[in-house]
């Protein structure tokens, strides 16, 4: 499972897979992950339709029936996406103390900010 | 009251036909029917919707356009009405702002079916003009003519979008 370890996901990625640990459908994502980030991150529909296709492609989320609503399809991780979501958590940590470490060295966020 | 309104735009410039859709919106005139050159507005509330255009990858009764045009509507997001592929959406703005894509490889990949229309589009234009002008007796030459002059608009139209393509392509060597 080489595509596990390797490269970043996207952030609309990302926050797609952290909002389908529990069920949801695709407007519930949108405002889940708006949210999630303060607003700052906006997915837009067709953006999101796209990454959803991928991921059920790739077989990291699956698509559930909506016992209410037969029209408005869930969504939900898999085991498999849910391991892909966790090396993606790691790698931000590397990334994330990276660069905390680093600035705090230089004390740079002393003088510039 | 229904209006109508008679104007060109070129497929390449479909964000300026959402730029003048939304300001038509702003002045309370909400589109409500789209054909050739021709748009039908419905009088109401100024500002209420803004809109978006897509070329779709599939016809719009496509099971495919289907599925998709049905998970947009989930969301808030109306059909207002389709050109061959071409889909007009539009959004109620006091629903938040209207965006079909919101990174950028999603934007390449649109940009990329627009350019996969209009090159094979180009080269028919281009082969059919050569063939009436040089080739053929009985055909008019003016005929040919128009073909290879629409080729050349076919040229324009993939030099601007393959502009927008570039500007995006850098941009992604730091961002999303």
């Amino acid at each position: 499972m080489s595509d596990l370890t390797s490269g970043a996901l996207t952030e609309a990625v990302y926050y797609i897979l952290l909002s389908l640990i529990e069920p949801c459908h695709g407007y519930g994502i949108m405002q889940h992950v708006e949210k999630l980030s303060n607003g700052r991150v906006r997915l837009a529909a067709g953006t999101l339709y796209g990454a959803i296709n991928s991921l059920l492609e790739k077989n990291w989320v699956k698509a559930l029936d909506n016992p209410s609503d037969s029209r408005k399809k869930d969504y939900q991780i898999t085991d498999l996406g849910y391991r892909a979501l966790n090396s993606e958590i790691n790698r931000l940590k590397e990334l994330y103390n990276n660069g905390l470490s680093i600035i705090k060295e230089n004390k740079y966020e002393e003088n510039n900010l | 009251m229904k209006k109508t309104i008679y104007k060109l735009y070129w497929a390449w410039q479909f964000d300026k036909e959402e730029k003048w859709l939304n300001e038509c919106s702003a002045k309370g005139l909400h589109l409500c029917d789209v054909g050739v050159f021709r748009y039908t507005f419905e009088e109401g509330n100024p500002g209420a919707y803004s809109h978006k255009l897509e070329l779709l990858e599939n016809w719009p009764s496509h099971p495919e356009s289907v599925a998709y045009i049905r998970f947009l509507e989930d969301t808030g997001v109306e059909m207002v009405g389709s050109i061959l592929r071409w889909v007009y959406f539009r959004k109620k703005t006091v629903d938040g702002q209207f965006d079909l894509f919101s990174d950028i490889d999603s934007r390449i990949k649109h940009l990329n079916r627009i350019l996969m229309l209009f090159i094979p589009l180009m080269i028919v234009e281009f082969v059919i003009g050569t063939i009436n002008v040089f080739f053929s007796r009985t055909l008019n030459q003016s005929v040919g003519t128009i073909n290879i002059l629409l080729g050349f608009v076919f040229v324009y139209g993939i030099y601007v979008i393959n502009k927008k393509k570039q500007k995006l392509k850098k941009e992604r060597m730091i961002y999303e």
